[in-house]
């Protein structure tokens, strides 16, 4: 937390009230008022000591009208001192609550522009910790935190300037130690915060530690090493112990210092306040007065004692706001594509509409010319990457792990977007087409596959989303779905869990196919799509994929050679270049890699 | 359920009690000092002597001190027992959660159970810290304060008697409003968080089929929900300072009404007025702090049940009273065997498998995807206990062994294959702690991936990221066959295990399973038919029935799945041939 910028973000976070204009400053006067009347409270001990005791004193027949009507009229500033208190709290919870879901809001929208790269490079827990950790303690700050910090300030000013008021003197003893308590607060709330920060780590860790065994769970109970990974969890959890015992001790001692602190400028006060006034220096002293500023000075030094106890709170709450401002301002998916996918009014199929208004019918032709990739600007995963598919052409790309076949498909579809280079689809550099209607054009099925919560009908209409029960059944039997999802306790309208608990890794890779064929694209990749299914079931998935896909493009990925047996053409790849090209047969009677690939005589690794 | 969390305090009770006991010392200080104050006044400036204003100005200075140091132990044993109470209980629960069995852990999605381990102990640690901390120091502090009220001014205690009570009731009506609102919105809350991971983990699903604008609207929707109701929620608790406050200034009304005609009646000094007041403060402080860990604690309640939940469910597979405590051979039989996910379950996932293997014989097992081959294996090691009839391991019931014993025996690598953050050889370990190096470097030949291992630059000593993902699958499968390996197991599993290691490789470790471990009871699962044709038997399960069993040529010779599937991997094999 280095290059922390605590006034940039304060700024940016106080930036989110502008759109709540008129209630912020409503609120704001409001709290001024509530303020203003807690202090007169104080200040009210004054005049009644000074104005209706004092001279009362030793009077066999006191009247006490005058201090009936001045509580009445004390009661009517209260009442006014209540109603700004609750109005100003409703006010502050609405624009507060509104501020949350707006950052909430624009959070998630920002994320979903981010590029693939982002989500690639980031662990998926640090972006979830955004949602969970920074956006809650923000929250419990902009809740309770800043109304706090406001009414604070807003008494600690009025109490000054009623101080001032009543004695220069004796209110810079106050203000000198109020003064040292703020520096107290600085060196142990330092203190505190830095453990804070440290217990924030170890709490990473020790997160970590628990996803990774719990999800790793069976693995451990194979192995019988429940004991061993205890062992590990409580050294690591004695890690946190350590932190968290030392950050909570400076901090909760904050409090305890601090309010004796008020005390001892309570005791100084009194003495200089009996000083100046006995010794007659301060002639303006009266008793009232002193009394008065014994109570003001702890209205003084109360509420920045308390403030104090959580400057750490504040700190780490700071902390997680510029992680979250941080997050929006990363660069989003840049998109400067202007031909967009139409459907054909005349017949069915597609057209693409291009920057001057023509249409170009949808075919499917996919040029690659040249193409070099690399991730991170060092190592070249792709080079010289030249190869076209027909319309209606399968082509399948096999290779060891790391030789650049998926690099393929998230380039075709612009996850990532190419070094050198051009890929033309049916004419067009795919730079010039819209994002979001290439990616229309391009059905991909992933190896891992993804299963939202919902019921598996919903999941398979995520394809499309206006299709209809008819067609999801149909797509699921295309797929060879169909017998499982039957089979489920309530077939289609079983509730599927987040990343669909229950289903093997083959079920869910049919439902991922099934989701992709509702889609009915114009062209199709499979990126080891097939990986977790038997091979029976594969080739059967097959031919209705083949079946649906007929006269389109079809981009195929693949480990199992029997995946990409009958394509059109197969593209050897190693250390991303094309090795080999060519059909099965083809590629056999060459008798290179392929070959012994296939005979079983050669491993990718 | 506060009880079963307690347990959980151990060591750190000193702690907990400590910290009262010091607050209880700094509230008396506290109490007294006021008293003190009016001393102060009424001796010191309003009598006019400076030796009074030094003589209870150092008392007071005193007792802040002394104050001082009480507060700062009970801060101090405060955050040991806060700290400590929290570490024990995510140790205990940790350690239960490895108790629990595969049926026990579906009950609980994994990511229930990591909240459960983060964010819910979380929770309820700060609970702990409000309530030896605050719900203890508030009332004693009110008790302590109307006393010394009441030694100045009966009159004055007894309007606080009837005050509190109506505060009380206030805020009790406030929770009893708002509670209910909050725990929606922390359901919402979970809800945002699913929205959130899925569309993290699926985001190429997500952009793939352009569904950017759809995930936002269902986000924005649980977005709404939790505005909605926290707005609501917060509204109604809006109410509780403007109450405090009208309680407070009604008391201030009264004290001032009541304490001027007793100050003027001369039965009241000045400084007890002012003391009054400072009382007066003092509980209705008390009353409000103790107002917001009441709530505190009540949204704790939500974690602490939900804590509570899983330390209370009974791991369903444990070993027996007197187990039996040698395992002799690796000799497996299934008889009438029928298995369920679960009671509610309409659907039998097996249903009368009768099997019988032989110590030492390799036996292959084929079925399309779903026909529950590794529901199968996995009633072995009791990852799942059988629902209908029994298994045999070595003639006796699998319920009946010592569960260690029977894991330790039964060595299994899985389908999802895991391998955690570590060196190589620390993973390795995993099948013995005490394998020399010798003994890693001899399970890696014989499951081929010492020559690749030692290509590595550090070998052996390779850090390998959480889930191995700087490694080829091939290669990940065949370090968790090495790791299965060491374990030197009397029966062998492997789920789909050598689906990315090449055919040649594949023919290699089964070769070296034959020679060196013949003794050993050898299951592969394998979508592959070459990783199964020399196995003794094979059997062909088919939508959780068993449909057929018998060497690959029998199978050739009469089941048709079996055929399909052999056709559809060997189409084009001729050509090779010739």
């Amino acid at each position: 937390m280095d290059n922390m910028n605590y006034g940039q973000t304060i700024k940016r976070l106080l930036s989110y009230f502008k759109y709540y204009k008129f209630r912020t400053a409503l609120a704001l006067i409001l709290v001024l008022v509530s303020s203003a009347v807690s202090v007169a409270s104080a200040a009210f001990l004054r005049l009644l000591i000074d104005d209706f005791i004092t001279p009362l004193l030793g009077n066999q027949n006191p009247v006490f009208d005058a201090l009936l009507q001045a509580l009445i009229i004390l009661a009517v500033i209260y009442a006014a001192g209540v109603i700004s208190t609750f109005v100003s709290k409703r006010l502050m919870i609405t624009v507060s609550q509104q501020i949350m879901k707006r950052i909430r809001d624009r959070l998630f929208e920002h994320m979903q522009k981010l590029p693939i790269k982002y989500f690639d490079r980031k662990a998926h827990g640090d972006i979830m910790s955004h949602y969970t950790n920074d956006v809650d303690t923000l929250n419990m700050m902009l809740t309770d935190g800043l109304p706090q910090l406001l009414s604070t300030a807003v008494t600690v000013v009025v109490v000054l300037g009623t101080m001032l008021y009543l004695d220069v003197p004796l209110t810079i003893v106050v203000v000198l130690g109020a003064l040292a308590m703020l520096w107290i607060t600085k060196v142990v709330g330092t203190k505190a915060t830095e453990h804070f920060f440290k217990q924030q780590e170890s709490i990473g860790v020790v997160d970590g530690y628990i996803e990774e065994i719990i999800h790793g769970q069976k693995v451990v109970q194979v192995f019988g090493r429940e004991q061993k990974a205890m062992e590990q969890f409580a050294r690591l959890n004695d890690g946190l112990f350590d932190d968290s015992a030392t950050a909570n001790k400076y901090s909760n001692i904050l409090m305890p210092i601090n309010a004796n602190l008020a005390t001892l400028i309570y005791v100084l006060v009194a003495i200089a306040g009996g000083a100046m006034s006995i010794s007659g220096w301060n002639t303006g002293l009266s008793l009232g007065i002193i009394a008065a500023f014994l109570s003001l000075s702890r209205n003084f030094t109360m509420p920045i004692a308390e403030i104090s106890s959580q400057v750490s709170m504040f700190v780490v709450a700071l902390a997680g706001a510029q992680r979250i401002f941080n997050m929006m301002d990363e660069q989003p998916e840049a998109d400067e594509g202007r031909v967009t996918l139409e459907k054909n009014l005349d017949q069915a199929g597609w057209v693409w509409k291009l920057e001057d208004g023509t249409s170009v019918v949808l075919k499917g032709k996919v040029e690659f010319k040249d193409v070099r990739f690399t991730y991170d600007g060092k190592k070249q995963v792709l080079q010289n990457i030249t190869l076209y598919a027909m319309p209606g052409q399968k082509l399948a790309f096999v290779g060891a792990t790391g030789a650049g076949k998926t690099t393929v498909a998230n380039l075709l579809n612009r996850f990532y977007d190419i070094t050198e280079g051009e890929i033309i689809y049916d004419g067009i550099n795919i730079q010039r087409i819209r994002k979001a209607d290439l990616r229309r054009s391009l059905g991909i099925v992933l190896q891992d596959t993804h299963l939202f919560s919902g019921t598996v009908a919903e999941n398979i209409r995520y394809g499309r989303l206006e299709s209809s029960d008819d067609e999801v059944i149909q797509a699921a039997k295309l797929s060879y779905a169909a017998s499982f999802i039957e089979r489920l306790p309530d077939g289609y309208e079983t509730w599927l869990d987040g990343n669909g608990n229950g289903l093997s890794q083959g079920q869910s890779q049919l439902l991922a196919i099934a989701r992709a064929a509702i889609a009915n694209p114009p062209v199709m990749i499979l990126d080891e799509a097939t990986s977790s299914i038997d091979t029976r079931t594969e080739s059967l998935v097959q031919k209705g994929m083949d079946n649906l896909m007929q006269g389109r493009t079809v981009f195929v990925i693949a480990h199992r050679l029997s995946t990409v047996r009958n394509s059109d053409a197969i593209m050897v790849m190693e250390h991303g270049h094309i090795k080999e090209r060519g059909d099965h047969e083809q590629l056999l009677s060459a008798k290179g890699t392929y070959y012994q690939l296939y005979t079983g005589a050669f491993e990718w690794d | 359920m506060v009880r079963k969390l307690l347990q959980s305090v151990r060591e750190y009770k000193k702690d907990t009690w400590l910290t009262p006991l010091f607050l209880l010392g700094e509230v008396a200080m506290e109490v007294i000092i006021p008293l003190f104050m009016a001393e102060l006044i009424d001796q010191g400036i309003t009598g006019g002597q400076m030796n009074q204003v030094t003589k209870y100005g150092l008392i007071l200075v005193l007792f802040a001190l002394v104050s001082l140091v009480f507060g700062a132990l009970a801060g101090k044993h405060s955050a040991i027992a806060m700290s400590g109470f929290g570490k024990n209980l995510r140790y205990d629960l940790f350690r239960h959660v490895q108790q629990l069995s595969y049926s026990n852990m579906d009950k609980f999605s994994t990511s229930g159970i990591v909240t459960r381990l983060t964010t819910d102990i979380t929770h309820v640690q700060n609970a702990f810290l409000m309530i030896i901390r605050i719900a203890f120091r508030s009332p004693v502090m009110m008790i302590f304060a109307t006393i010394m009220t009441y030694r100045i001014s009966p009159a004055i205690a007894m309007w606080f008697m009837i005050v509190i009570p109506v505060l009380a009731i206030g805020m009790m009506l406030i929770m009893k409003y708002s509670f209910p609102i909050f725990e929606r919105a922390f359901g919402s809350y979970d809800d945002l968080n699913k929205v959130v991971q899925e569309n993290v983990r699926g985001i190429r699903v997500v952009k793939s089929y352009v569904r950017e604008e759809r995930e936002v609207s269902k986000f924005q929707a649980v977005s709404q929900r939790i505005f909605a109701q926290m707005a609501k929620a917060e509204r109604i608790l809006a109410y509780e300072l403007p109450l405090m406050q009208i309680v407070l200034y009604a008391v201030m009304l009264m004290i001032s009404w009541i304490g001027a005609k007793l100050v003027v009646g001369g039965n009241m000094t000045t400084g007890e007025l002012t003391s009054v007041f400072a009382y007066s403060m003092q509980i209705l402080m008390s009353l409000m702090t103790l107002g917001i860990v009441v709530i505190m604690v009540a949204i704790a309640r939500a974690s602490a049940g939900r804590i509570n939940d899983l330390l209370s469910e009974q791991p369903d597979i444990t070993s027996p009273e007197s187990p039996v405590t040698e395992l002799h051979s690796g000799e497996i039989e299934f008889r009438n065997v029928s298995f369920r996910y679960s009671d509610k379950a309409e659907n039998y996932a097996l249903s009368g498998i009768n099997l019988r293997m032989a110590s030492g014989q390799t036996i292959g097992i084929i079925g399309a995807a779903g026909s529950a081959k590794s529901t199968l294996v996995q009633l072995i090691p009791r990852l799942y206990d059988v629902s209908e009839g029994e298994v045999l391991v070595s003639g006796v019931n699998v319920k009946e062994y010592n569960l260690s014993l029977l894991r330790s025996q039964v060595a299994m690598v899985l389908q999802k294959n895991v391998l955690f953050e570590g060196t190589i050889k620390e993973n390795l370990r995993w099948g013995n702690e005490h394998a020399t190096d010798e003994e890693l470097i001899e399970a890696c030949k014989a499951a081929q991936a010492h020559e690749f291992i030692s290509t590595f630059p550090d070998g052996y000593d390779t850090h390998l990221a959480q889930g191995g993902t700087n490694i080829s699958g091939g290669q990940k499968q065949r370090l968790c066959i090495a790791r299965a390996l060491l374990k030197k197991p009397k029966i062998l599993i492997l789920d789909d295990s050598t689906s990315a290691v090449d055919t040649r490789t594949d023919a290699l470790i089964r070769n070296v399973f034959k020679e060196s471990i013949p003794d050993t009871t050898k299951i592969i699962i394998a979508q592959r038919i070459a990783s199964v044709e020399d196995a003794d038997q094979i059997v062909v399960l088919d939508e959780g029935k068993m449909v057929d069993i018998g060497t690959h040529q029998e199978l050739l010779d009469r089941n048709t799945i079996y055929q399909e599937a052999y056709y559809t991997q060997t189409k084009g094999g001729e050509a090779l041939d010739g």
